[in-house]
């Protein structure tokens, strides 16, 4: 039973070391330093970006900072969001707000 | 004190011992639970370091964007506008920005086309007044754009199977074929803000779209003192009724809510997630398995006190939950940031048929790991304690006799 009870904590013993390594690793270096990160916003400085490649599906995914304030309603009023990537994005707060559900 | 933790020790061992008694159930258990931590921690990560990746690259983006809305559409910006930007006081720079979507038929893919202020023609913008003019960092491709030259993204390049000299035919406004040759591409570093961009020349813009030169897409403003920005924005506003300004702040704002957890898929994720794990924290607490009960009428038979087994569950829980939790955090936090969230891809996707490849900066909090241990830990193993407490407390024989039923 101690040999089983020894190779839990050692088990347990890794995984905590494991953790351990990984949250050093996550801010040990300067990562918002990163030579990556240093080129991607030398580039949004330099053409004037506003918004993260993340969504190219529709104009206003692509670019959701830019998008009228209506975007996803578009088709009319009371329309679903079309893409599946809308559903990343909550709607505005002042949405939000409104009592009378729209949907 | 010796004695206290060579009895628990024993009491690890003898834990052990019966989880293994019951292997598949155990292996099982274990399964389940490493999956649930697992999918919890992932899109927690993500979100985080999403954000904060967003925050990170986006503040350099401009301190105010002005649109024109015709309609309630964003519509294109007289260059006349910029002049009355300007006038207004506190107003350093204004400078029209180009740029423009241009959707691919044979990819299915939308491109980004963008003029790079250092190539907008003078007149819509001072040559002093544009940002970036004469100090090209190092991740702008070294090839300067000219006519019938472009410089595009490494999702392009990727999806077209293109190569630096290969020539890619636009359809343009009118019908004509506007070719431009891949001068330069950005670097794969830097796909999550280029990877769908085509860089032109000014005159191949207004080629491509059509547009007349009196025309801008929007005004990028640049302000003397930033606290002013919300004063000049409602200045704007005012004197340009038809126009909406967007301050860097909004901008970082709608990045802080993206991936936000009370938000379409997330909270769907979360939701799913959650009750999975109440069902199975419930079945636990619900009661024990006949073998369970039977071993509880033994050990209490042989002499041991309710206390005993009660401490001996608690082991159970902890073993479990621990291994459970630690194995789920170690695998979401490889899956978020070695592997590039591979799980979640599929749905980042969407439609779209351009996708940047991108590793995201590792950003985890105690607050988080804490959140997760408090959601997950304690729960399952205050769970697993309750039905052991009622079976413990009841007559041995009744516990053995039971397990028959």
């Amino acid at each position: 039973m101690r040999t089983r009870a020894r190779a839990f904590f050692i088990l347990f013993c890794t995984q905590v070391l494991t953790l351990v390594g990984l949250l050093v690793h996550a801010v040990g270096p300067d990562w918002a330093d990163a030579p990556a990160i240093r080129e991607q916003r030398a580039l949004v400085q330099h053409l004037q970006l506003t918004d993260l490649c993340l969504f190219t599906e529709a104009r206003y995914t692509r670019h959701p900072s830019q998008a009228d304030l209506s975007t996803p309603f578009q088709d009319h009023p009371v329309s679903l969001e079309h893409f599946p990537s809308g559903s990343f994005l909550p709607a505005p707060v002042s949405i939000r707000r409104v009592d009378v559900a729209l949907d | 004190m010796w004695r206290w933790i060579e009895r628990q020790q024993h009491l690890v061992g003898f834990t052990l011992s019966s989880l293994l008694r019951r292997k598949g159930k155990t292996l099982g258990l274990l399964g389940l639970y490493v999956l649930i931590v697992f999918v919890l921690a992932s899109v927690t990560f993500f979100a985080r370091a999403l954000q904060r990746e967003a925050a990170l690259l986006l503040a350099h983006s401009p301190e105010m964007v002005v649109q024109r809305t015709v309609a309630g559409r964003h519509d294109l910006m007289p260059v006349r506008y910029l002049d009355v930007i300007r006038a207004i006081r506190g107003v350093q720079a204004a400078h029209g920005r180009l740029w423009g979507y241009y959707y691919e038929p044979h990819d299915g893919a939308t491109y980004t086309v963008l003029v790079p202020p250092a190539h907008a023609v003078p007149g819509t913008a001072g040559e002093a007044e544009r940002p970036g003019v004469g100090e090209t960092p190092a991740a702008l491709p070294s090839a300067a754009i000219g006519a019938g030259t472009a410089v595009v993204g490494n999702g392009i390049v990727r999806l077209r199977r293109a190569a630096v000299g290969d020539v890619m035919p636009l359809a343009a406004h009118d019908g004509s074929v506007v070719t431009l040759r891949i001068a330069d591409t950005f670097s794969a570093a830097s796909e999550l803000v280029s990877s769908d961009l085509i860089l032109v020349t000014e005159a191949d813009f207004r080629r491509l779209f059509g547009i007349d030169t009196a025309y801008v897409t929007d005004v990028a403003v640049t302000v003397r003192n930033p606290a002013e920005l919300r004063v000049i924005a409602s200045k704007i506003s005012r004197q340009l009724p038809d126009t909406r300004p967007i301050t860097r702040a909004e901008i970082l704002r709608t990045y802080e809510s993206i991936f936000n957890w009370r938000g379409g898929m997330i909270v769907v994720i979360f939701v799913a997630a959650i009750l999975a794990f109440v069902i199975f924290a419930w079945d636990r607490a619900s009661g024990l398995s006949a073998e369970e009960r039977r071993e509880i009428g033994i050990l209490k038979a042989i002499g041991w006190e309710t206390a005993d087994v009660i401490h001996l569950k608690l082991w159970e829980g902890a073993v479990l939950s621990l291994t459970a939790f630690l194995g789920g955090v170690i695998l979401a936090y490889v899956h978020v940031f070695f592997t590039g969230a591979l799980v979640f891809e599929a749905a980042l996707k969407g439609w779209s048929t351009l996708y940047p490849r991108f590793r995201l900066v590792p950003a985890v909090g105690a607050e988080q790991i804490a959140a997760l241990f408090f959601l997950t830990v304690v729960p399952y193993t205050v769970a697993t304690i309750v039905p052991s407490w009622r079976a413990a407390t009841i007559d041995p024989d009744t516990a053995m006799r039971n397990t028959a039923e």
